[in-house]
């Protein structure tokens, strides 16, 4: 039986306002007039800052976690970092659509309270001490995120990756749920500090609890687009409005995290011999399926989805170790990527004009002549994914092939980089695409009115530089959130 | 004077120039000014880096340390050596003369161009600084951008595949390097060289950490046979982009060898010395054949540098056998000595003919041997200019072509006469491909009406095939000051290859 404790309804504070401030939302939206919806836009990023500040102002000391409703709800270091970095690609993702949208006739406020939605499921899903409250945030996220997808009704390459990831998401949401239900008849308890304590190598119900790990790693991969679970990553990142593509790429991917590290970590630590090998197997599969087909595409939407594929494999090699450090070195990957999805899904959008997507490689064309300074930021951008130093994701891929190789698995880390040799080429040659091929037209680009935009956009190019300088203060937070994090299980 | 902080100075101020160029750079001639300005004022400052190393000191001077990464144990730590120091020199010199060189050629997008070279400089510097083995990869991986973009945007008609070729060619050599650091990091728990040279290591684990610091060096270097994506980046990239290639990106690589594979896996070299060996006297003679065939003169030239970039590795890794094998520490030391001094003579000689070759490619746009044909009567300045250089690059006592290669052969002969036999070649050969072209080119009749309107070297071009002259006749007659200045370093490796760690 769950007390109730008023004070639980301070630590829950952040994800409360948020949903008063989304229906609050929804009321205003529904009375102004379309010319004013940008008041719908600039309400959404307030709710999201003054979310930001509560999760901020609220954060648990260095090295506790608060648990609210019985433990159904978790504050602790890793769930600050990753609430902040998803307001913050949130935050992203309503700067650069706005125009985006509104030339696309998407400019309506069901984008905005779906996003919000969608957000909050996030920041559920990053806290979630209990399987009933991890399934609750993953389907209020990928339910809000399927209708995201379907935002652009008339077309029909929309509709598709709506219904492809609808189908797919529910058959993996299915086995979810039937990995959990194994775990629950094993261990009795939906708890994961519980089951934490009861799974393990030990216990009675030893193939029972395999068996539900294997829906479990299942599930997870399957949010997180590993091959060989990645079917729908392609048509999903293809076929929706390319706001949602840029959610789905860094917001819902830091949910997945967050997913994949409280139930394989947080449930199942105690079976990370079986889930570790499990993962390694997996990473190696999504670093070469993301890696080699990524090459054949034409379309940079599509492109972009094969690496995300491949970012995933090398993301895996920081949980092999089924160390705190190596978690860190994970979420400091996604953290990194989902800036970097930014930055690239952002200058599609910059270049979108009406009636004119620029979601081929070739849109990009002599991008250098007419206009140097969106072709760097983009350069940045390409640079970081491929992971040439001194970018971010560099330092990305230095801390998880690190990771790999204090587990012991010096061969996982030589098919990473073997890997990382063969997406250098689909990236570099986005940037030839950019500035050593003439433009169609030598006319400067015609940028959005959108100043909020522009700014964002180019300070966003300018972090991955500037964290590939000073990227310890980003690894120190990572490190202590997890070491915290991680120490509670025994 | 001391400045302080003088390596930071020298490593920042080219980048930060690079962004002055970009931002206030929208005139041609204001990038220029702005360019050579910084590049000066960068070489100026690297002036009291020699005059204030002092040899009876410590061997690594002017040390700054910052916390970095603390969480990794990694620092922004920066150091020099007389090696280091005499690189760091010649990288800024010619950067200079690279900026006054592509004056009138470049005239597209002149600011990213100027912004790239000085970049480029301060990346190269900072591979010269770095006692932080992530730093050095940072800097040691970082460069290859700008370059990607000055041949991409600047170069020839190939230039989109060449310069692919060059990033994912030495993207593939340094990031098995990258695996090896991180294994090092394991076992020591921090990034320090001193730390790595220090670590306690099983002939194994050196014999892994060998392979993957050779496969990222030897393609830097380049040696055969990986030496395949340097024509092509030759050829195809501007003059300037050629002549920092040539003369400091390839230095790169013999720097990496004395920097990491010699200290930090001593047993593992000397165990594979007779590989290296090996690679660097087919680099030597048979590369030099190939440098004859050549009918491209870009092609030649970059043939003969991976031909005389042989004498480089040939240096360092006999140095191993002498100490080792025959207790023979002043031989090792001639090696090594000779092994650097050629690294820096190498650096004005292909650099200069790199020069010589875009002086007359601006005239007549191209780079074939038979479009050329007594070139001296119509420049007869330029082509005393190109006829010493020639004699440089084939090793003629008084230039300082002669100098490294005389001491790597002394060297060589007293472990094996026969290696030196075989080195010696290079002599005839070199002498050969290089004075052939020099007759084909800038001697007998004028060729073609095109030949006879070409003019003769304006004031700048003057400044730059002058000032590498000055440098190859200066550093050849008296090699003294250079020799100098990196004797403590070279004591310190040939002691500490002398020692087993096994």
């Amino acid at each position: 039986m769950i007390q109730f404790n008023p004070d639980d309804l301070t630590t829950l504070l952040p994800e409360i306002f948020l949903l008063g401030a989304t229906f609050a939302i929804l009321l205003v939206d529904l009375f102004i007039k379309p010319d004013r919806r940008d008041l719908t836009h600039w309400l959404s990023l307030a709710a999201i800052a003054v979310t930001a500040w509560f999760v901020w102002q609220g954060a648990p000391a260095a090295g506790a976690s608060v648990p609210a409703f019985d433990g159904m709800f978790l504050r602790d270091g890793v769930s600050t970092v990753l609430k902040l970095f998803v307001l913050l690609t949130t935050a992203l993702v309503f700067a650069y659509s706005r125009d985006y949208l509104r030339q696309r006739k998407l400019f309506v406020g069901e984008f905005y309270l779906l996003l919000l939605f969608a957000t909050l499921g996030t920041m559920l899903l990053v806290s979630a001490g209990n399987l009933v409250t991890i399934f609750l945030g993953l389907e209020l996220l990928t339910l809000s995120s399927y209708a995201l997808v379907a935002l652009n009704r008339d077309s029909p390459i929309s509709a598709e990756a709506a219904i492809k990831y609808f189908v797919l998401g529910s058959l993996a949401s299915g086995m979810l749920l039937y990995g959990m239900s194994m775990i629950y008849g094993a261990t009795g308890s939906l708890d994961l500090a519980t089951i934490q304590s009861a799974a393990t190598s030990a216990s009675p119900h030893r193939t029972l609890l395999a068996f539900g790990l294997v829906f479990l790693v299942i599930g997870a991969t399957f949010k997180l687009g590993a091959a060989p679970f990645h079917m729908w990553l392609p048509d999903v990142y293809q076929g929706a409005p390319t706001s949602v593509t840029l959610f789905i790429g860094s917001v819902s991917k830091l949910g997945a995290f967050a997913l994949a590290w409280r139930l394989l970590e947080g449930a199942m630590g105690g079976m990370s011999e079986h889930w570790t090998q499990m993962l390694a197997l997996l990473a190696v599969v999504s670093l070469a399926v993301g890696n080699l087909f990524a090459i054949a595409q034409t379309n940079l939407k599509r492109m972009l989805a094969y690496s995300t594929i491949s970012h995933v494999g090398f993301l895996l090699l920081g949980f092999v170790g089924g160390t705190p450090d190596g978690y860190a070195a994970a979420m400091f990957y996604m953290i990194s990527y989902a800036l970097m999805a930014a930055v690239a899904f952002g200058m599609i959008m910059l270049l979108a004009r009406a009636g004119f997507e620029a979601e081929e490689i070739d849109d990009f064309k002599g991008l250098n002549r007419r206009n140097p300074w969106y072709a760097g930021v983009m350069a940045a951008a390409m640079f970081s994914l491929a992971g040439v130093p001194p970018l971010i994701g560099f330092f990305a891929k230095l801390m998880v092939l690190k990771a790999a190789i204090d587990a012991g698995q010096l061969w996982l880390a030589i098919v990473a980089i073997v890997f990382a040799i063969v997406g250098l080429y689909y990236y570099l040659r986005v940037v030839k695409v950019m500035y050593f091929d003439a433009p169609d037209d030598d006319a400067p680009l015609a940028l959005p009115r959108d100043r909020g935009f522009r700014w964002t956009l180019s300070l966003n190019g300018i972090a991955l530089l500037a964290l590939g300088l000073a990227w310890g203060p980003l690894l120190d937070w990572c490190n202590e959130a997890m070491r915290v994090g991680s120490s509670i299980a025994p | 004077m001391q400045v302080p902080h003088l390596l930071s100075v020298l490593i920042w101020l080219p980048i930060l120039g690079a962004v002055a160029v970009l931002a206030f750079g929208r005139e041609a001639n204001s990038a220029r000014w702005l360019a050579l300005a910084t590049a000066l004022a960068t070489f100026l400052l690297s002036i009291p880096l020699w005059t204030g190393y002092d040899p009876t000191g410590a061997v690594m001077q002017f040390a700054e340390s910052l916390a970095w990464i603390p969480a990794i144990r990694s620092n922004y730590a920066l150091a020099a050596d007389g090696i280091s120091v005499a690189m760091i020199v010649l990288t800024s010199f010619t950067s200079v003369l690279v900026v006054i060189g592509s004056w009138g050629p470049i005239q597209q997008r002149v600011s990213q161009y100027m912004a790239a070279m000085l970049v480029l400089e301060g990346m190269l510097i900072g591979v010269f600084a770095a006692t932080d083995a992530l730093l050095f990869y940072v800097f040691f991986e970082a460069m290859l951008i700008p370059m990607f973009i000055i041949i991409g945007i600047w170069g020839g008609p190939r230039r989109v595949y060449a310069t692919l070729k060059f990033f994912i060619y030495t993207f593939l050599g340094s990031i098995f390097m990258l695996v090896g650091l991180i294994y090092l990091h394991m076992k020591t728990g921090e990034f320090s060289l001193a730390a790595f040279s220090a670590a306690n290591l099983g002939s194994r684990e050196q014999a892994w950490l060998f392979f993957a610091f050779l496969l990222g060096f030897a393609i830097k270097v380049p040696m055969w046979p990986v030496h395949t994506w340097l024509p092509d980046a030759h050829v195809e990239a501007p003059t300037g982009g050629s002549v920092i290639l040539a003369a400091i990106m390839l230095k790169v690589g013999g720097y990496g060898f004395v920097r990491f594979s010699l200290p930090i896996t001593p047993d593992a070299s000397q165990e594979f010395a007779w590989l290296v060996i090996a690679v660097s006297l087919v680099a030597i003679i048979y590369i030099g054949y190939v440098a004859l065939v050549q009918e491209d003169m870009k092609k030649l030239i970059a043939y003969s540098s991976i031909a005389h970039m042989g004498f480089v590795t040939l240096g360092i890794f006999i140095a191993l056998a002498l100490v080792r094998e025959n207790a023979n520490p002043l031989g090792a030391r001639l090696g090594i000595q000779g092994a650097m001094v050629q690294m820096v003579s190498h650096g004005f000689v292909s650099g200069a003919m790199f020069s010589c070759i875009g002086v007359m490619y601006d005239r007549l746009h191209s780079r074939m041997i038979k479009d050329y044909g007594g070139v001296a009567n119509v420049m007869p300045w330029f082509a005393a200019f190109m006829v010493l250089f020639a004699m440089a690059n084939s090793g003629l006592p008084g230039t300082s072509g002669f100098v490294g290669e005389f001491m790597v052969v002394l060297a060589a002969f007293q472990q094996s006469p026969l290696v030196a036999l075989f080195a010696t070649f290079t002599l005839i050969i070199s002498a050969a491909y290089t004075l052939w072209l020099v007759k084909r080119v800038v001697f007998g009749e004028v060729a073609n009406a095109e030949v006879a309107k070409m003019k003769d070297l304006d004031a700048r071009e003057w400044i730059v095939l002058g000032s590498f002259a000055a440098a190859v006749i200066a550093f050849g007659v008296y090699p003294k000051p250079l020799i100098d200045l990196m004797e403590p370093a070279v004591l310190q490796l040939v002691q500490q290859i002398g020692l087993a760690k096994l």
